[in-house]
């Protein structure tokens, strides 16, 4: 099993990671409760993310791993609970005063989400025409660059249909990374890939968390990905972060769920079909 | 010999219990309404407060414009065109033994003045339009565009609702200027080509009949159906759940409410204009 959870990660790095966790926290959850009518998706979540980890969620499906995605953005409001970033309570702040707050943060969402009408360009151009004053010129550089970053260089023209998944994944990355983010956000980067452009994808994640010098939270339920590009695993089950630790603790880890979910990921990957 | 026995002594369900099951139904639709109507309110108020802070979205408004109220225009003429033939028709059979034909064009001029041209112009906007709108936000809500616009710090109501609803508010009087003036000249060519009435008694019959409270009246209606229209289609679009079923669900959902809502502000907004012209 532990043949094929090994990490990409270098070891120098995640021990300095782990000499500075204690210090540097930036985003919190207390306690979180979230129910979308009579179905509990998060019952007293908590979790630590720590500034220049890549941290990955791990869970099942409907185990709300994207709902808390959802909550560091303030795109959800808890029930109760609480979500602090960078020591600011964001749990109660106005729609108004959350624009401010996700300025800090880049979402990869799951499809992309990349805005249908609008070609490459202008999807990348997005965040740069509402919230700079740069002149056409320099945006036009910020957004080649940023689609050079993610390895897409000369698809500026193209419209959203005209991609593939995973080229509208990284155009979505792009556009999350264009406003220099602290934290970047992926929803299921891997999700609906094949296992060749898959591991493109873990390998951008990895490229860019040392090129921008990010923190970055990885919702996935694909433990290959998981152990390519994270520093620390969370495990959620059920609404309840269950486990936290490192990827080499997650390995001799006791809980017997979290066993049986990397157990089974290894043995999928194992197989001819499997992977990513 | 089960089911004979079902059918000859059905299972026996306390009166009691059918009453609050109707009503608990009741109860339900009543709330699911009211939170409708309060969610239509807020996003009303969010609206004029976004439009009235600015900036506007002046490209996109533009946009929306040509997508309203030009790409509009054909259907709009073919109606109009059309419901002032069949009005002059009717008319002149109708009132043939009073000599109809000598009222054609005042009655082809002040039913659609201050009623016809309004209420269907609105009904038309209303499917196409509001169909469209609910349809392109609905599609977005469920490919997470919306909330992308969020998560880049964008307000949804500013960048796709004002627009949207400034739009319909401002292009359903135009559209109803347009169809009245069309309409009349369909009544025009039944008068002269049918009746062998004149051009110049028709004209003078519409200049004479039409008063400027007609106007007021008629045209007036159509900035709050359009405000209406615009926003009961962003509301079902920012709402829609489900997948592509959702979003026809919710482009149905436009139309019904759109077209009911049309219809019964028209009582109200009639006797309210009716009031002051």
């Amino acid at each position: 099993m532990t043949d094929t959870l090994t990490s990409d990660r270098p070891l120098e790095r995640r021990r300095t990671l782990e000499g500075r966790l204690d210090r540097d926290l930036f985003v919190e959850f207390r306690n979180v409760y979230k129910s979308y009518g009579p179905k509990e998706v998060l019952r007293g979540a908590s979790l630590k993310v720590f500034r220049g980890e890549v941290l990955v969620i791990l869970g099942g499906s409907g185990s709300g791993k994207s709902v808390t995605l959802r909550h560091i953005l303030g795109l959800e409001i808890p029930d109760s609970g609480r979500v602090i970033v960078e020591d600011e309570d964001i749990t109660d702040l106005p729609e108004e005063e959350l624009y401010r707050v996700r300025k800090k943060f880049g979402m990869l969402f799951q499809g992309g989400a990349l805005f249908d009408s609008m070609t490459v360009f202008e999807n990348v151009a997005f965040p740069l025409r509402e919230h700079t004053d740069m002149a056409e010129e320099e945006l036009a550089r910020v957004v080649r660059e940023k689609l050079s970053l993610v390895n897409l260089p000369g698809t500026e023209h193209l419209m959203p249909v005209d991609l593939s998944g995973g080229m509208r994944k990284r155009v979505g990355l792009a556009r999350a990374i264009v406003l220099d983010p602290k934290m970047i956000l992926y929803d299921e980067p891997t999700t609906g890939l094949d296992p060749i452009t898959a591991q493109k994808i873990n390998e951008l994640i990895i490229d860019l968390q040392s090129k921008l010098n990010v923190t970055s939270v990885v919702v996935t339920h694909d433990i290959q990905s998981a152990f390519s590009v994270g520093d620390r695993i969370a495990f959620l089950n059920r609404g309840i972060f269950e486990w936290a630790g490192t990827m080499e603790e997650a390995r001799d880890a006791g809980h017997s769920l979290l066993r049986d979910f990397l157990k089974a990921s290894a043995v999928m990957a194992a197989q001819p079909t499997g992977g990513a | 010999m089960s089911a004979a026995g079902n059918v000859d002594s059905p299972p026996i369900i306390p009166k009691g219990r059918h009453v609050r099951g109707l009503l608990d139904r009741a109860v339900s639709r009543v709330e699911e309404s009211l939170l409708y109507i309060g969610g239509l309110g807020q996003l009303a108020g969010q609206t004029i407060q976004q439009a009235w802070r600015g900036p506007l979205e002046t490209t996109i408004l533009m946009q929306q414009f040509d997508q309203i109220g030009v790409r509009s225009l054909s259907i709009v003429a073919i109606t109009s065109l059309f419901i002032g033939m069949v009005l002059a028709l009717q008319t002149a059979y109708s009132l043939s033994d009073f000599g109809g034909s000598l009222f054609i064009g005042k009655v082809v001029s002040l039913s659609l003045v201050r009623e016809l041209a309004p209420v269907l112009m609105a009904l038309m906007v209303g499917g196409r339009v509001g169909a469209g709108i609910t349809a392109e936000i609905g599609t977005m809500k469920v490919t997470e565009q919306i909330d992308a616009l969020r998560a880049l710090a964008t307000n949804p109501v500013r960048k796709l609702v004002v627009p949207k609803v400034m739009a319909t508010t401002l292009m359903l009087p135009l559209l109803t200027v347009l169809s009245c003036f069309i309409g009349i000249i369909g009544g025009l060519l039944i008068a002269v080509g049918s009746l062998n009435l004149t051009a110049n008694f028709y004209y003078r019959s519409v200049i004479t009949t039409l008063k400027y409270n007609d106007l007021a009246s008629g045209i007036g209606k159509t900035f709050f159906f359009g405000f209406t229209i615009g926003l009961i289609a962003c509301f079902n679009g920012l709402r829609t759940t489900g997948g592509a079923d959702g979003v026809g669900r919710a482009t149905t959902a436009t139309v019904v409410t759109a077209s009911i809502s049309v219809l019964i502000m028209d009582f109200f907004l009639t006797k309210l204009f009716l009031l002051f012209f």
